[in-house]
């Protein structure tokens, strides 16, 4: 039990002498990153040699260096031709499905606090009505605006039926850190597909970003047994928010109690609860 | 690895610590964290370590500025809310690594971790670090230091007291080796997170 620590000590003492190194991204998939750390792109790694310290070997043919585009997901952010991790969490890496391109990189990081991003799907609480423009809280750190045009089939003449405190289900058209988000309940063809003011029933409640993307991942089990139990309607927005509607307000909020409970339970545990849940 | 001696400063092990694994001339006390324990802010973390409001305050502020990316958010606030549950010692230090682990565990996008770390020099130039209340009452001098995970950089240093700049210079080295031992343990903690999901 000492050995381990005393050789970690050693290289511990080794590291602070040289610096952090970079690591190759290929090394560090799936694994927690922490803030700080830098990483190498498959396409330098051959150029750092056994010693680093970022010497690079004087290249006749620079030029014809390929260049592989990668893309710098969440959490990742490009220092100089390194990808600095400025969130904590696991590393992910998806392959570029056709063409060229080195894929995608990205940090899964459980948070609750939501930032907007344009094209995702959110659900938002109207907070005010100014004018042409209803205001929309989105959980952001400012209200989202979504014009009375924006809804399928609406005029000038036939406005839609939308009052402060209702549900809305849109998606960001404008959503980066220099402008106030916009959202709207059209897609790009004009129809609403699934969008627009959610009814008044039902129970809106609150999780983590973490939960929502892995109830949405396209293997998810969890919403099929869900499915299985009760039926029932269920809005997911990507802000942390599920809307959820059953026959009975009991069900409802059974259902409620076990999405937000899902996120702390194990599979063996998830399963006994929906079995006991189906016998009663 | 109990009380391995240097040539130029004496550090005494503390008596009744946990024996974790020690860096060289690293004798800090038991650490304990624990993330996301209230639901309604946006992140919470709560960091047990062993044991001037407002100059603490902008030190803890300043030490966050440096390293939090706030480009990333313009025309927002990130409000950091400190309650002290109990001091037994080093409460700045244990501060700022409540801060941060608070600040990881929101998802705030941060260039570098950071750690305090407090070390006392006593009325013979013995250097404590992680020291008790009261080793900080009795001490001549006492240097808090924040540094960062990348390079062990410093970010902000409070001192009180009379001291030598060589022995300023001696602390901030002993310092920059316990940081190691903090960051080890941020490790660790997020892993043990991480893991459950």
């Amino acid at each position: 039990m000492l050995a381990p620590a005393m050789a970690e000590v050693v290289a511990v003492a080794a590291e602070s002498l040289a610096g952090s190194r970079a690591r190759a991204a290929r090394t560090v998939l799936n694994q927690v990153v922490l803030p700080g750390e830098e990483l190498l792109l498959p396409e330098q790694e051959d150029a750092e040699g056994p010693g680093g310290g970022g010497e690079r070997p004087l290249r006749l043919n620079a030029g014809a260096r390929s260049r592989v585009r990668v893309v710098c997901g969440p959490g990742l952010r490009r220092c100089g031709d390194r990808l600095l991790v400025t969130k904590c969490g696991r590393l992910r890496h998806k392959e570029p499905g056709s063409g060229s391109g080195g894929g995608v990189y990205w940090v899964d990081s459980q948070q609750k606090r939501y930032v907007p991003v344009k094209g995702d799907h959110v659900i938002g609480i109207v907070t005010a009505k100014s004018g042409d423009i209803f205001k929309v809280d989105v959980g952001g750190s400012e209200p989202a605006s979504l014009s009375y045009l924006a809804f399928e089939g609406a005029t000038k003449r036939n406005r839609p039926n939308v009052q402060v405190g209702d549900l809305i289900y849109g998606q960001f058209v404008v959503a980066n850190k220099d402008m106030e988000p916009e959202m709207v309940c059209i897609d790009s063809c004009g129809r609403a597909n699934g969008m627009g003011v959610i009814g008044h029933d039902g129970l809106l409640f609150k999780v983590t970003l973490g939960l929502i993307r892995k109830l949405l991942a396209p293997d998810c089990e969890i919403i099929q047994e869900v499915g299985k139990l009760y039926p029932l309607e269920i809005v997911f927005g990507m802000n942390g928010r599920i809307w959820v509607k059953a026959k009975t307000i009991q069900q409802t909020l059974i259902l409620a109690n076990i999405l937000e409970a899902c996120e702390h339970m194990t599979t063996d545990q998830r399963k006994q609860i929906f079995s006991r849940l189906a016998e009663s | 690895m109990e009380g391995t001696m240097h040539a130029d400063a004496k550090i005494r092990a503390e008596t009744g610590t946990e024996s974790g694994p020690r860096g060289p001339g690293c004798s800090l006390r038991h650490f304990a964290c624990e993330q996301n324990l209230l639901s309604r802010p946006d992140g919470s973390a709560s960091f047990m370590q062993g044991v001037a409001e407002k100059s603490r305050e902008q030190l803890i502020r300043n030490t966050c500025e440096a390293v939090v990316l706030g480009a990333l958010h313009p025309r927002t606030s990130i409000t950091v809310v400190l309650q002290v549950i109990s001091d037994a010692g080093s409460l700045l230090a244990c501060c700022l690594n409540a801060a941060c682990m608070a600040l990881v565990d929101a998802g705030v996008p941060m260039r570098a971790l950071f750690c305090g770390v407090t070390c006392t020099l006593g009325a013979d130039g013995t250097l404590v670090l992680d020291p008790t209340a009261k080793q900080e009452k009795e001490a001549r001098a006492v240097l808090t230091f924040a540094l960062d995970s990348v390079e062990q950089k410093l970010l902000m240093s409070t001192t009180k007291g009379l001291y030598s700049d060589a022995e300023l210079q001696q602390c901030l080295a002993a310092a920059q080796a316990a940081s190691q031992h903090v960051f080890r343990f941020y490790r660790e903690s997020l892993q043990r997170r991480y893991s459950k999901s």
